[in-house]
């Protein structure tokens, strides 16, 4: 079990990492996600102990690191998968999964379930993306390492091979049953691979949940802008009830007590069923074709803007007065209005 | 508490060696009686003069041709570049002595053709020696600025309404001075640095001067002389770091296709610098070598030099590792390794001149191989950190993470990792130090030990004595090792370009 207690990192004068407290399960995913300076990487090198610590602690095992007591990286029984690989270039594949281990077998199970057998002898220089980001693996992995740090592994790969990877590396680090960070800006990444999700902004975790929670019931309005499209829309809740009542009509909210009458609710494009109505609440202001799918962007009449998907064969024209229906089971995430 | 890296104390040390001989020279100099008088002035005007005029000469041979490599698509493009770099390789005192033999009423070329040439003598001589052997530099660096500028900007001032002379002299040339400076500049100091040109053209240079104050028991005097030199020679310097370089990734590279005669005009002008610098002391040592033969040639002499030369080499490395790695580690590693490169700066006479002190100091050192190991390692130990360090900056820092976090300790990843990728830098930088070291003329004439010979100390007393045709067999061994370390720099050059092509794309 990793737990992290008042992590601070600085660099010079600044704070990238405030205050940080976290627990993480024996086998369990975290996905760390935020913006760029967020805070993220330096967290994962802190977590390798490649960086000093301002104050607080990391407990992992049978070690503790605190400002004072430094843990040298290779006592720390931990693996990293670096975003450039990292591989070593005078070695062998081979010899660079092989690095610090004696039992060949180790290697060799990882190097047939991630399929790079035939690379065996190349050289780093000689493999593609892909095939660098499955020996990085593959060597993390063989020399048995009771946590994995991931450090944006994905980040410079094609966006086709990223889908492909991103459960390969999944079900691997499943298999082995142990626990990882796995750093990202992907938020696509970040709820699709990880069984927790944390959110950072400014060195500061905004958000600790399963992908679900952090997507459908964000703490606040920057979660829900990061991980996903989203609209707010003006309405009036009904502390009793937990029902919100918006241009668009009633809708359950989430039990919330800090959150009081005036708020904003949010709404994701998916929650909205669009159809062309001349009797209806606002006009198409824009349209963007994606393929399976399309996105409005609707004005409504009290002038805020609303974006909805609909499946692609429902083609509607900008200047179209539109009528917006939320079409959701689940109860949707309101905050207070902001002034 | 951040560990400090393994680096840093060793680097600290090797740093603190590196201006020993400066510290040296101040202590000596306080010595001294006279600060500056007439004499000194004259001095002074002579070195700077020479300066200058090698400056521009470096500048008028290097530019044009710079233009000719880079914009003109030659038959057997890299062998033209490597034969105009050449005259870098070689150490200009060859060509000084070889001129003073053929020129002149009673010179070679009177004596085997009858024909009557000027003698090349004084500044100007000094002066267009110089620039025959320093204008690489200019060229070099003029073709760095030249490659890296996209040729869409001549088009667009064509296209503009320039001629072409027009749009070069507009567009292209005002973004090349920097570069076309910083050449200059390293002219410049070769210029002030170098003792055997201007003592052979018996120009009285701060150099010149040093040593023969140093002859006269002066010791206190050349100290003074020599921190006047340093202090100009740091001047140099200052300016050359305030220069930028541009930066750049053309799209396209601009090309000219002249017809073949007006190619055939470019390169016959261009001959004479290839005659000048390379041709005619090859020819002369040849000619000396038919006359004379080789008998009188005693081997003991190259193996002094080779001797001293690869102790040199071996503890330059050595202390030049730190030194690297240590200004891969952080800012401190890399303020040490600027100190260290304080030995670049340091005249190879005045190194002399601080080590001789030091061996009157110290006894045990006094007339040893070790003092003058000390001072080929301290003046050329900028070359082999430079070399390990073009190998080791692909070390970013991760391979050494990675490594750690493997489980590796962190003298482990040193051993597997850092020491593995910088061993064809290692290498390199001992054999540039190794064939520099073999060169050397003014610190060793100074600091061997009595009756050791090399090859460079052996040219300089045929120069003296005037038994020339002895000097062929040691002329061409030095041309020899000078072509070798041409190959080594210029495949050094080749391998930072493919870093450049092939480096991680982030």
């Amino acid at each position: 079990m990793l737990t992290i207690e008042n992590l601070t990192i600085q660099y010079d004068q600044t704070k990238v990492v405030d205050n940080l407290n976290l627990v993480l399960g024996s086998d369990e995913i975290l996905m760390l996600v935020g913006p760029t300076g967020c805070g993220k990487t330096s967290i994962l090198r802190a977590l390798a102990g490649l960086i000093p610590i301002e104050s607080g602690s990391i407990q992992f095992g049978s070690w503790t690191a605190t400002p004072k007591k430094t843990i040298a990286p290779e006592k720390r029984n931990l693996g990293m998968v670096f975003q450039d690989f990292a591989l070593f270039p005078h070695l062998t594949v081979e010899q660079n999964i092989n690095f610090r281990i004696s039992d060949k077998q180790l290697a060799d199970h990882w190097i047939n379930i991630l399929r790079i057998d035939s690379l065996r002898n190349a050289k780093p220089d000689r493999l593609s993306g892909g095939q660098k980001q499955r020996v990085a693996l593959a060597r993390t992995l063989a020399h048995q390492p009771k946590l994995i740090l991931l450090d944006e592994p994905l980040s410079n790969l094609d966006a086709a091979l990223k889908d492909e990877l991103r459960w390969e590396i999944r079900q691997a680090l499943k298999s082995a049953g142990v626990p990882a960070v796995w750093v990202t800006h992907d938020q696509d990444e970040a709820l699709s691979v990880g069984d927790t999700v944390g959110v950072l902004r400014e060195g500061k975790l905004e958000q600790l949940d399963t992908p679900k929670k952090c997507y459908s019931n964000p703490n606040n309005p920057f979660v829900a802008r990061f991980l996903g499209e989203a609209s707010f829309l003006a309405g009036e809740k009904n502390a009793e009830t937990n029902m919100v009542t918006t241009l668009l009509g009633e809708t359950p909210t989430f039990e919330n007590e800090n959150v009081t009458s005036k708020v904003d609710l949010l709404i994701r494009p998916d929650d909205l069923i669009i159809k062309a109505n001349e009797h209806g609440v606002g006009e198409v202001i824009w349209a963007r074709y994606e393929g399976s799918s399309r996105l409005y962007a609707v004005k409504l009449d009290d002038e805020s803007v609303v974006k909805a998907r609909s499946p692609h064969e429902n083609q509607i024209e900008p200047g179209t007065r539109v009528s917006l229906i939320i079409n959701t089971h689940h109860p949707l995430a309101a905050f207070n209005k902001s002034i | 508490m951040i560990r400090w890296p393994i680096s840093y104390p060793f680097a600290l040390i090797v740093a603190l060696l590196a201006i020993l001989p400066v510290v040296v020279l101040f202590v000596l100099a306080s010595d001294s009686v006279q600060f500056f008088d007439a004499h000194n002035l004259k001095v002074l005007y002579n070195t700077l003069l020479l300066m200058f005029m090698t400056l521009i000469g470096a500048v008028i041979i290097g530019v044009p041709l710079a233009f000719l490599t880079t914009y003109i698509q030659l038959p057997m493009q890299r062998f033209w570049i490597v034969l105009y770099i050449a005259p870098l390789a070689m150490p200009s005192y060859l060509g000084a002595f070889t001129f003073y033999a053929a020129f002149g009423p009673g010179g070679e070329i009177k004596n085997l053709i009858g024909l009557s040439t000027p003698s090349i003598d004084g500044l100007f001589g000094a002066a267009i020696i110089m620039s025959l052997y320093t204008y690489p530099f200019v060229l070099l660096t003029t073709r760095a600025a030249l490659s890296s500028l996209d040729a869409s900007q001549v088009y667009a001032a064509r296209t503009l309404g320039l001629s072409l002379a027009k749009s070069l002299w507009r567009v292209v040339l005002p973004r090349i001075v920097n570069g076309i400076a910083a050449g200059a500049l390293l002219a410049a100091m070769y210029a002030l640095s170098d003792f055997g040109t201007p003592a052979i053209m018996g120009l009285d240079t701060f150099t010149r001067v040093i040593y023969v104050e140093y002859n006269s028991f002066g010791l206190a005097q050349a100290a003074m002389l020599s921190i006047q030199l340093l202090v100009v020679v740091g001047l140099v310097l200052f300016v050359e770091s305030r220069i930028k370089g541009t930066q750049e990734k053309p799209s396209q590279h601009l090309l000219f296709f002249p017809k073949p005669m007006q190619l055939t005009g470019m390169f016959l002008s261009t001959a004479p610098v290839i005659i000048l610098s390379i041709i005619l002391p090859l020819a002369i040592f040849f000619l000396w070598l038919w006359r004379d033969g080789a008998g009188h040639f005693d081997l003991s002499i190259a193996w002094n030099s080779a001797h001293a030369s690869i102790l040199a080499a071996v503890v330059a490395v050595i202390l030049a590792l730190p030194l690297a790695f240590a200004a891969i580690a952080g800012k401190l590693g890399r303020l040490l390794e600027r100190i260290a490169f304080v030995g670049f700066g340091v005249p190879g006479i005045v190194m002399g001149t601080a080590l001789v002190y030091v061996g009157l100091q110290l006894p045990f050192l006094y007339q040893t191989l070790g003092l003058l190991v000390l001072a080929y390692v301290l003046r050329f130990i900028p070359l082999a950190v430079s070399s390990i360090r073009a190998k080791t900056e692909s070390l970013d820092g991760s391979l050494v993470n990675a490594a750690r976090v493997l489980g590796a300790n962190r003298y482990e990843a040193l051993r597997r990792i850092t020491l593995p990728l910088s061993m064809r830098g290692i290498i390199a930088g001992a054999a540039l130090v190794f064939l520099e070291s073999m060169r050397e003329l003014p610190a060793t004439l100074l600091l061997g030990p009595t009756g050791f010979e090399t090859l460079a100390t052996y040219l300089w007393r045929v120069y003296e004595a005037g038994y020339f045709g002895r000097a062929a067999i040691p002329g061409l061994l030095l041309i020899l090792i000078s072509a070798i370390a041409l190959t080594i720099m210029l495949s050094g050059e080749a391998g930072v370009k493919t870093k450049l092509t092939k480096g991680p794309s982030k």
